[in-house]
């Protein structure tokens, strides 16, 4: 199983939950599989094209997946994937 | 410059830690540290900076206290409602150390006065609310090449990074290229935030400031930390430089600060 950390700004499309599994193999299976969940939530993470939004940075365990293998990075058992957009308030 | 007898008692017991001593102290009086904001995470930062005895403090904050505001602004009080924040905050800060020099601007940051204002001071802490600032000072930050101590927050949900691609890490730009169109995300008044996470970040943001003006300990220029008050977690990630980074990558197409920076209320 693979956790997956949901920020504060998406919880209204996981019912609230800040953490939900996956056993996906990419982060492209993982965001479909997120949405076939909570639909609405790869709109949220990338845009019309279907690439990562400029202001949303996914992780896997330490690592930014932008310099890793994009959306393509593979996932394995234990990983722990973190979405983390950019916030602003203060 | 020596400390006086005075300024031993006062600061006694940092002076007393082997990584501040004497020497540390006087390079945080000597020190000059400007907060954007006079809000929610600059009260917290401002009065924990006062009292450690930074030598000049600058706030620049074109709002006036608001009553909505004293539920996490702690640098203001019922009394001072209606009054410009950084008149607000000097008065604070005054009482708390009279010996340290408080710079007040009643404005808000823009591409025409941030330059100016920057070059002024050592250190930057960035507690503005809206990208479009954000974006702003990470680029006046850049070409002054100060260092900027950056946090944010949303909810319950907190962010902190050093930024100093001037000494070779990642700026915010690396970290988020782009800020998000207007209304993909709530506004100020529509998000909410948890009072006390303003004094979690802003208080961590004064900490990494005194470790950058004492140069000790482990920077958070190449560390993004997240904070989740509601799970009580702290994680961090890493943060590399972006080679295609348009401001501090090999090939910048952001050279000044006329780029567009429209302030849009979004969190």
């Amino acid at each position: 199983m693979i956790k997956v950390r949901i920020p504060t700004p998406l919880r209204p499309l996981t019912n609230g939950l800040g953490e939900v599994e996956t056993d996906a193999t990419s982060i492209t299976a993982m965001i479909d599989t997120l949405n076939s969940a909570h639909p609405g939530i790869k709109d949220r993470l990338c845009d019309e094209t279907g690439e990562l939004r400029r202001f949303v940075n996914i992780y896997v365990n330490e690592e930014d997946i932008r310099f890793l293998m994009g959306k393509e990075t593979s996932l394995k058992h234990g990983d722990e994937v973190s979405i983390v957009p950019a916030i602003a308030g203060g | 410059m020596e400390l006086t007898e005075q300024q031993i008692q006062r600061y006694s017991r940092q002076i007393i830690l082997n990584e501040m001593g004497g020497k540390g102290q006087l390079k945080l009086l000597k020190a000059k540290v400007l907060l954007i904001g006079a809000g929610g995470l600059g009260s917290p930062a401002a009065l924990y900076l006062a009292a450690a005895g930074i030598g000049t403090i600058g706030l620049v904050d074109g709002d006036v206290v608001d009553l909505s505001n004293l539920q996490r602004q702690v640098m203001h009080s019922t009394a001072t409602v209606g009054m410009p924040k950084v008149e607000s905050g000097r008065k604070t800060l005054a009482a708390i150390n009279p010996e340290i020099t408080i710079k007040a601007y009643h404005q808000n940051v823009d591409s025409d006065n941030i330059l100016a204002l920057v070059s002024q001071f050592d250190i930057v802490l960035d507690g503005s609310d809206n990208f479009a600032t954000r974006f702003l000072v990470n680029d006046a930050c850049f070409f002054a090449k100060k260092t900027l101590i950056s946090a944010s927050m949303f909810r319950f949900e907190g962010q902190l990074t050093t930024i100093k691609p001037h000494a070779g890490y990642p700026c915010y730009r690396c970290l988020y290229p782009e800020p998000p169109p207007a209304g993909l995300v709530p506004n100020c008044q529509e998000a909410g935030v948890l009072g006390v996470l303003a004094g979690t970040m802003g208080i961590m943001q004064a900490s990494e400031a005194i470790k950058e003006i004492l140069g000790i300990g482990e920077t958070m220029a190449d560390r993004l930390m997240i904070y989740d008050a509601l799970e009580m977690k702290f994680r961090k990630v890493r943060r590399p430089k972006d080679p295609d980074c348009r401001l501090c990558g090999p090939k910048p197409t952001i050279t000044d600060l006329k780029s567009d920076y429209t302030v849009s209320c979004t969190l």
